[in-house]
């Protein structure tokens, strides 16, 4: 079915934009610097920025990103995707979780 | 110019309540480190820290004298007492006012400023404790001291993070040399078990989720520790008129700022900061044989520093050895220029290099003559005590047998 995968990429379109716009306010950068594909050297994100706008996202979307994510993620495709798997694998847990 | 001595010694941290205790853990490469209590739901990212444990206050003050003092300025008082009872010294008369006292924490007492915000904003309550004011400043532990000795001096505290203490050291000695005192006590507390600022630390992501392993290559972060240091400094020649024991002599002091970044450590700060101490010294890099690494074991920090000590020592780096005794007392954050600067004399009063414990493999970006796994004999003349701190600022003191 056709449908099923444009929701998909919406639904990764919204998430990549949700980070975006908070990559964006934490760095104090016009939203329209900040592109899917920028590195974090690109935007001058070092690591202090980096735990800084980790936990926005945390807070965001209820995450818990692991220590070591700060120094694996150095791109935004990085940190959406990191993201995106958290918040899946937060998903399966709680459904496997018996009501 | 006047030569400075050592004449006394304070020291508690999570190896021990005195500096007999710790010593014999840096001589055996015990670890002080230990399960943190369970904080309740969420639990910290991290389960270890080196608390000191044997520490009691009760055993030390009166229930009236523990109203004015935080832990922070409790454990400043007792490593100052060991010091000063160590010396021999007393406070009476011209010497009173030509004794300093130099102390350095680096947030001073957190747990009076946590216990008023929880009333403030959790139970809206705003009537905040009278004493916390008191019990909070920085300067706490050193008018503590200054009180209870009669110490009429210059009497102040240095907070530059985690090399507060070693700024502090290096002042006083200074003082004494140039003439301005005649002796000092000098050195560092910090009580970093405080639950908001255990927080703060987890969300740094700086705190390795095991016990911290200095320079090696799997290490991922520091571990946090509390704990005082306290050092008598003497005019050298008066310390001999009056046939004290002298334990070493502080040779030199160099600090310097990377004026690059709040908490990217850098090679030039750190390299500058040693140059300048053995310039102040007067000594040639090739004299040193053993240096007290700061060494917290984040990535970043053994890295920069390997860099900055080969760059100082060029070649007969090999020849010097180096430990960070981190590995077994914590990271004591502001107290810990001090009690490395006591670990660094012991080594060299002893002739025995404190070892790296929980070292596992080397890392090639590490590339120092380490000393891990156990304590290492060798005759020490000359060592070096660094420390650098968040905000890009860094420390060195150079000490002689």
């Amino acid at each position: 079915m056709p449908t099923e995968p444009a929701t998909d990429d919406l639904a990764r379109n919204d998430l990549a934009q949700k980070v975006i716009r908070i990559i964006a306010e934490k760095q104090r950068i016009p939203l329209d610097t900040v592109a899917l594909d920028s590195t974090f050297e690109e935007l001058k994100i070092d690591s202090l920025d980096g735990i800084n706008i980790i936990f926005a996202v945390e807070e965001q979307f209820d995450i818990s990103v692991p220590d070591e994510g700060v120094h694996t993620i150095r791109s935004v495709r990085d940190m959406v995707d990191g993201v995106r798997s958290l918040i899946e694998a937060k998903a399966a847990s709680s459904a496997a979780k018996p009501e | 110019m006047n030569r400075v001595a050592v004449t006394g010694l304070g020291m508690l941290c999570a190896l021990g309540n005195n500096v007999a205790e710790c010593w014999a853990k840096l001589a055996s490469g015990a670890s002080g480190i230990v399960p943190l209590a369970d904080p309740g739901a969420p639990p910290y990212k991290f389960q270890f820290g080196a608390q000191a444990l044997g520490f009691n206050s009760s055993d030390h003050f009166s229930e009236r004298e523990l109203m004015l003092l935080e832990r922070f300025a409790q454990m400043a008082v007792v490593a100052g007492r060991e010091a000063i009872a160590q010396s021999g010294l007393t406070f009476a008369g011209s010497l009173a006012e030509r004794t300093a006292i130099v102390t350095g924490t680096s947030v001073g007492g957190q747990f009076a400023e946590e216990t008023g915000y929880y009333r403030l904003y959790r139970e809206n309550n705003p009537r905040v404790a009278p004493l916390t004011i008191p019990r909070t400043m920085s300067n706490a532990g050193a008018s503590a001291i200054s009180v209870e000795y009669g110490i009429t001096g210059p009497v102040y505290t240095v907070s530059t993070a985690c090399a507060s203490s070693n700024h502090a050291i290096g002042q006083a000695f200074w003082m004494i040399r140039n003439g301005q005192t005649l002796a000092a006590i000098a050195g560092g507390s910090e009580a970093v078990f405080a639950e908001g600022l255990l927080r703060a630390w987890e969300a740094m992501r700086v705190v390795s989720s095991q016990p911290c392993r200095p320079f090696s290559i799997d290490r991922n972060g520091l571990t946090l520790g509390e704990g005082a240091a306290m050092l008598v400094l003497e005019n050298w020649d008066h310390a001999q008129a009056r046939g004290a024991i002298i334990h070493g002599e502080i040779l030199g002091f160099g600090m310097s700022s990377d004026a690059h970044h709040i908490t990217q450590p850098c090679v030039d700060g750190p390299a500058k900061a040693m140059r300048w101490a053995l310039t102040d010294a007067g000594i040639a890099p090739g004299q040193v044989d053993y240096i007290n690494a700061h060494g917290t074991g984040t990535l970043a920090n053994d890295v920069t520093e390997t860099q900055a000590i080969r760059s100082v020592f060029a070649e007969p780096t090999d020849n010097i050895l180096v430990s960070s005794t981190k590995s077994m007392h914590g990271h004591t954050l502001g107290a810990a220029g001090a009690v490395e600067a006591i670990a660094t004399l012991l080594a060299l009063k002893h002739g025995l290099a404190p070892p790296t414990i929980n070292f596992t493999k080397p890392d090639p970006a590490c590339n120092l003559n380490l000393v891990t796994v156990r304590a290492q004999p060798a005759p020490l003349e000359i060592a070096l005590s660094n420390t650098f701190a968040f905000g890009g600022l860094n420390a060195s003191l150079v000490f002689k047998r």
